[in-house]
């Protein structure tokens, strides 16, 4: 395998555990102190998981998305 | 249309732009006739018929003789498009009907399958879609028949995705049953029937290019119908004109009133609950996020075995094969997740809404408090409680109703609401064929990926590898109604709640494909032998815990339940394919080389196909 490939690979895989380690906080790091977010004022736990969270995932998908393509275009790996 | 092939996706925003507003307009129109003095029943009629006629209009424009148009819709759909299809073929009955009401049950650790079901998509989009449509598969068996080479492989990767689907299945023709009987007034098995016709008309005439392009449709319906009522909620109870951002004040209201009225407190009578059966009393708060570390883990680990049996599920996975790149594979997740975020994000706003409509003594039509008899004479009460939805027994006496006297099926916060609110009756029409809508997208693409294994996978690879396209397009249509009809069968049998049977198929997945899936891409020393073991390992662990668990009376370990096997399933599948992998020869060179190209974009698909 061309070392070109092996970069594009390498810069892949640290992408990916970044997003995974990102993904980890917001779906178990908060939802584990949950009841921690609560308070008189404001509903915390109720707003993560009925909407912080998910739009959290959202955007972390579409950063994946973008983030990717440069890793391909910097290679010389995208579709042409 | 057919003709126009090239000219329907350049047009896509056309065509369904002006869908959208032929339906806006039809649901304007019911209102009218409604005004008018149309009967309810008619309206629901006029609104089931309508939809699934349009369903079955686009399923039969799309008929198509043609391998990759019938597998893969052409490899041809926008991101975008995709994204939404994913999110109908995503959003099952059990999502569009029973999602609020277990908010409404049984409050935040409920929501786990809200953080559980879009969590999912992050690991579809980082770990597996990419390089599933990179590698140009058909079916995921497809996939793991030759990642790991040999007919065992396929052939296990096909049993457990027939197993998972079926159990999906059954539950959405189970959907489509419980609300064409209740919109249309007939028995439920006869609703059953005639919701799988629906679904087949859709489906068979044009494979995954029909389900692509009814899914949008019926993305549109569902979530039109879906948000229209919390918006009006939420305006008429006078919180604001956002439900999403007006859900948070309500929130603090109905805790204001959970302490007033003693939920969590005052529990059902022994006699109540008995005369209740299934049917549940509200007990507890909206948003108690508990301290207790077994409540933790169990929200822990409801979340991860949903997000891992996103990540695994066939239907859902096959839907990134059909778009037209890689780059768009990845986009198209994105798309869809928001598109997905469209209902999640409005499920506990209608719960908590909801809520507010039943107990809120400041608001006409609450039920607690008031005599027993006034409430008994509401129409929507009787009418609920004709069907046995919903029961008010007087526990102690006293001629008033408590919360803890109120009785009900979670589904009927989706289904009953417009009517408990007091909204006109062209709502509930848009809300049956929002359910009817999701029900029927997510078994379409169900049916197709049991039917695609069978015929791609068991047939043509294993069984009859010289088959012409023809043969195999016919098999595959020939499968598609042999598993509906058995899918209908098995739900007029009513075995299981729509929720249950939903998290079983996520489990099933997860335990059996999600490693070979994920190693198949990301660990290249993963063989064939490690791959079975790890299938039939996980597969066989979690299947037997579920049994003993649900069935033989044993006690859950770790608070680990029939929602939740995928916990024991999921590491034995992990040891085992990773030790077994180890203890035999690493892949051939070629296999290599393959999981090279499926990491990299550019480049022509791997597969043969």
């Amino acid at each position: 395998m061309s070392s070109k490939k092996e970069q594009h690979w390498s810069k892949t895989r640290s992408l990916t555990f970044t997003v995974l380690a990102v993904w980890a906080v917001i779906a178990f790091v908060i939802h584990w102190v949950g009841d921690g977010l609560n308070s008189p004022a404001f509903p915390g736990a109720y707003f993560m998981a009925g909407m912080g969270s998910q739009i959290a995932f959202a955007v972390l998908v579409f950063w994946f998305a973008s983030r990717q393509n440069k890793i391909d275009e910097e290679f010389g790996l995208e579709e042409k | 249309m057919i003709k126009l092939e090239g000219g329907f996706v350049a047009n896509l925003g056309k065509v369904y732009g002006l869908y959208t507003l032929g339906f806006l307009g039809f649901v304007i129109l019911m209102g009218i006739l409604e005004a008018a003095g149309v009967e309810n029943t008619i309206i629901g009629w006029m609104f089931v018929a309508f939809t699934v006629a349009i369903y079955a209009l686009i399923g039969i424009l799309s008929r198509t003789m043609e391998s990759d148009q019938y597998y893969v819709a052409g490899r041809e759909v926008p991101a975008v498009y995709n994204g939404m299809a994913t999110a109908a073929d995503w959003m099952s009955g059990a999502s569009f009907i029973a999602m609020a009401g277990g908010i409404y049950l049984k409050g935040y650790p409920y929501m786990a399958f809200l953080v559980g079901w879009t969590g999912g998509y992050v690991l579809v989009a980082s770990l597996i879609a990419p390089y599933l449509r990179k590698f140009g598969a058909y079916t995921v068996p497809d996939f793991i028949g030759t990642r790991y080479g040999g007919n065992l492989a396929r052939f296990c990767a096909v049993f457990i995705l027939v197993i998972a689907s079926f159990t999906y299945v059954t539950a959405q023709i189970n959907g489509t049953g419980t609300v064409a009987s209740r919109a249309l007034q007939i028995p439920f098995e006869l609703g059953v029937w005639i919701g799988l016709a629906g679904i087949l008309f859709c489906s068979m005439l044009g494979g995954m290019r029909a389900v692509t392009w009814t899914q949008v449709a019926q993305y549109i319906v569902l979530i039109i119908a879906y948000i229209i009522p919390v918006f009006w909620m939420s305006n008429k109870l006078g919180y604001g004109l956002i439900p999403h951002i007006a859900q948070f004040e309500a929130v603090g209201r109905v805790q204001e009133l959970e302490a007033q009225l003693g939920i969590g407190a005052l529990m059902p009578t022994a006699e109540a609950q008995a005369a209740a059966g299934k049917l549940a009393a509200l007990k507890v708060g909206i948003n108690d996020a508990s301290d207790s570390f077994m409540e933790k883990w169990k929200f822990f680990t409801l979340v991860l075995c949903m997000m891992a049996g996103t990540a695994s599920l066939p239907h859902v996975l096959m839907r990134y094969f059909t778009t037209d790149s890689v780059r768009n594979a990845r986009k198209s997740v994105g798309w869809s997740l928001l598109f997905i975020c469209g209902l999640y994000l409005t499920a506990p706003a209608l719960a908590t809404f909801t809520k507010l409509s039943l107990l809120d003594p400041n608001v006409a039509t609450s039920i607690i408090g008031k005599s027993f008899s006034e409430v008994s004479n509401l129409e929507w009460i009787q009418q609920w409680s004709n069907v046995g939805f919903l029961k008010v027994i007087d526990g102690n006496g006293d001629g008033i109703v408590q919360i803890n006297e109120f009785f009900m099926r979670g589904d009927i916060v989706v289904l009953a609401t417009p009517e408990m609110a007091g909204l006109p009756y062209v709502i509930s029409g848009l809300v049956a064929a929002g359910g009817l809508a999701a029900a029927m997208s997510t078994a379409d693409g169900l049916l197709l990926a049991i039917a695609n294994a069978l015929s791609h996978d068991l047939y043509y690879k294993i069984i009859d590898p010289k088959a012409d396209t023809k043969t195999r397009l016919i098999v595959a249509r020939i499968m598609l109604v042999l598993i509906g009809a058995a899918g209908a069968f098995v739900a007029s049998l009513k075995l299981t709640s729509i929720l249950g049977a939903v998290a079983w198929a996520f489990c099933f997945a997860n335990s059996g494909l999600f490693f070979p899936l994920v190693l198949g891409v990301w660990w290249k020393r993963a063989n064939r032998a490690g791959a079975i073991a790890g299938m039939v390992g996980g597969f066989g662990a979690g299947t037997w815990y579920l049994y003993m668990v649900q069935f033989a009376g044993m006690t859950p370990w770790m608070g680990i339940d029939g929602l939740r096997f995928g916990m024991i399933g999921m590491p034995v599948s992990l040891i085992l394919m990773v030790v077994v992998s180890l203890m035999t020869e690493e892949p051939d060179a070629e296999t290599q080389k393959m999981v090279d190209e499926i990491r990299i974009p550019s480049g022509k698909v791997v597969s043969g196909n």
